[in-house]
């Protein structure tokens, strides 16, 4: 996010006696309709579930404590440690791990050859990464379902040229949910980091062939660390919003691939809700978002200075 | 000057990007291909059709398809229109009231839409409505979707605003124009090109939600994407295929006319 800080050339204070008010709106706005709800969410992860979805007004940690502990069905037989929520989180951070690795993978060498092109094709290259991101989410989870179902268009191309003997089992399985994901976000992990090479300074390069470096030594030890922000900035971009999926995981994947995001969903769906329990979830989901971004904005301040 | 080797060059990135591409084009094209299959089953091939268009507008769904597309429109074209003035507005403050204390509050809290993960702003917005007795409907679905629209339409707007050199305020308010002027017939025409590309992105994310508006949106009432969601629950049908690449259609227009809207923003401002 590279606004709001002011460029220097153009820092004016021309409205400056008004900009309470010209701020006013998305202070309200955005204060009293997410901040004051996230706040109300904190709350009723420490409040007692009501049978029918909702809450009773009692404070309760029976939220936090289900994640880790179960107590039987009555709640009080002798606490075992409860692996199944803390599989569901393991299993979404390794998901948004390995889904932030692929795109990197693509995401890389494609952002890198988008920004060496002559300045009159570059946009057209840029153009086409982008387009996939503006079509609905949802549509293209759909699309990647119907491709890699058990009789769809993927199986049967492979199954005709004679790859495979029978159709492979894509669907329901945790390698769907990861193309999914990967799918889904890679072209966050481009943008961020042709900004960076678009940037770089190729002369640096020129001077480390002219210092006789081999080719791939000129790219780890000379490009890779000055665009390093843009590489950072794109797995973010991708590992945050995997993290919480909610499509990927529930067309693509089954009960064996629950994620974070269905977790909650089911929470808040249907009369076997558990408000507090959800509200919980959320909490546990923003504060590992949080972190990650707090890490982020530590790491580019000291970047920067 | 001779070198041993192109130094921007190396070997496979074109491959890599070509697949890059084929992995985001492929689930579309084949989709848009199939939508046109004349079969309803969806897995043979039975001829060029433009059958399940005519479904989409007139088969036993089409009624639902319709009022759910009015509804997704017609929340679109709100929210962006509040956000993208609210976010005009905020970039002003931002970008040109000078140095303040809190300006970094209050980018974190314009940007606060874009940091929560969507599905836990879908819990915390729903758990608000329903704790201030606020009726889910279309009027909760619009509200929702000006918050998140907010910082959308934030980023291309203070963008533009930041590109534009201060003297051409100053000489306006050195010719005794009022802000209120200062903005509208200087600043406003010059940020033009932000503004509108802002409004574009915010609509096209308000159309594109599902998660949240699935949380808050109440019973009865459906936009594209949760009748869409509903649809596919139960299997993908052929008019879905049809009314996908509709919506696909219509976002990449969109988006082709923002991309023309931003070059022509780069453009120097007009001096005629």
């Amino acid at each position: 996010m590279a606004a709001g800080t002011g460029s220097g050339r153009t820092v004016s204070a021309t409205f400056s006696p008004v900009r309470g008010w010209l701020l006013l709106p998305s202070w309200l706005v955005i204060g009293i309709f997410l901040l004051v709800p996230v706040l109300l969410m904190l709350v009723y992860s420490f409040l007692t579930k009501e049978f029918r979805g909702g809450v009773i007004w009692e404070f309760s940690l029976a939220a936090y404590d289900q994640f880790v502990f179960d107590r039987g069905l009555f709640g009080d037989d002798p606490p075992k440690i409860e692996w199944a929520y803390i599989t569901i989180f393991v299993r979404s951070i390794l998901q948004a791990l390995g889904a932030t690795v692929l795109c990197l993978l693509i995401g890389f060498p494609t952002a890198y050859f988008i920004a060496t092109r002559p300045a009159n094709t570059r946009a057209i290259w840029l153009f086409l990464v982008t387009i996939p991101y503006w079509v609905n989410l949802l549509i293209r989870t759909v699309s990647m379902k119907f491709l890699i179902r058990d009789n769809g268009p993927l199986n049967e191309a492979l199954l005709a040229i004679g790859v495979i003997d029978a159709p492979l089992q894509l669907i329901n399985t945790n390698f769907a949910v990861q193309l999914g994901l990967f799918y889904s976000y890679l072209p966050f992990m481009v943008l961020p980091i042709y900004a960076s090479v678009e940037r770089y300074n190729f002369a640096l390069s020129e001077a480390a062939s002219d210092l006789y470096a081999p080719k791939w030594t000129i790219l780890r030890s000379i490009l890779l660390p000055v665009v390093k922000p843009g590489i950072i900035a794109g797995c973010i971009l991708v590992f945050v919003p995997s993290l919480g999926a909610f499509l990927a995981p529930d067309l693509l994947g089954g009960a064996k691939t629950f994620m974070i995001g269905s977790l909650i969903e089911e929470q808040f769906k249907g009369n076997a809700g558990n408000w507090p329990f959800g509200a919980a979830a959320s909490m546990i989901l923003l504060s590992m978002v949080l972190v990650v971004l707090l890490f982020y904005a530590r790491a580019q301040s000291r970047e920067q200075t | 000057m001779n070198r041993r080797f192109d130094i921007k060059h190396y070997q496979g990135f074109l491959a890599i990007t070509c697949l890059c591409l084929f992995i985001l084009y492929a689930p579309l094209i084949i989709v848009m291909i199939y939508s046109f299959n004349d079969s309803a089953s969806i897995t043979n091939w039975g001829g060029f059709s433009l059958r399940w268009y005519a479904d989409v507008f007139t088969g036993p769904e089409s009624e639902k398809f319709k009022l759910a597309a009015w509804n997704s429109l017609s929340i679109a074209v709100m929210a962006a229109t509040v956000a993208t003035t609210v976010a005009t507005a905020a970039a002003i403050g931002m970008i040109r009231g000078g140095q303040f204390r809190g300006k970094s509050a209050s980018f974190a809290l314009i940007s606060l839409p874009i940091m929560v993960p969507e599905i836990v702003t879908a819990v915390a917005t729903l758990i608000f409505f329903s704790t201030i007795g606020f009726k889910l409907g279309t009027l909760s679905i619009l509200v929702a979707h000006i918050v998140f629209c907010i910082p959308f339409a934030y980023l291309p707007i203070s963008a533009r605003l930041q590109g534009i050199e201060a003297s051409y305020e100053e000489a306006a308010q050195d010719l005794y124009a009022d802000r209120w002027r200062t903005f509208r017939y200087v600043l406003m025409p010059i940020m033009w090109p932000g503004i509108l590309s802002g409004f574009l992105l915010a609509f096209i994310i308000s159309l594109d939600d599902f998660i949240i508006t699935n949380f808050i949106k109440g019973a009865g009432i459906e936009t594209l994407p949760t009748a869409i969601f509903g649809s596919v629950k139960q299997g993908i049908k052929p008019n879905i295929m049809a009314l996908s690449t509709l919506l696909l259609l219509f976002s990449i227009a969109l988006v082709t006319l923002s991309y023309f809207i931003g070059k022509r923003g780069q453009e120097p401002y007009p001096t005629d």
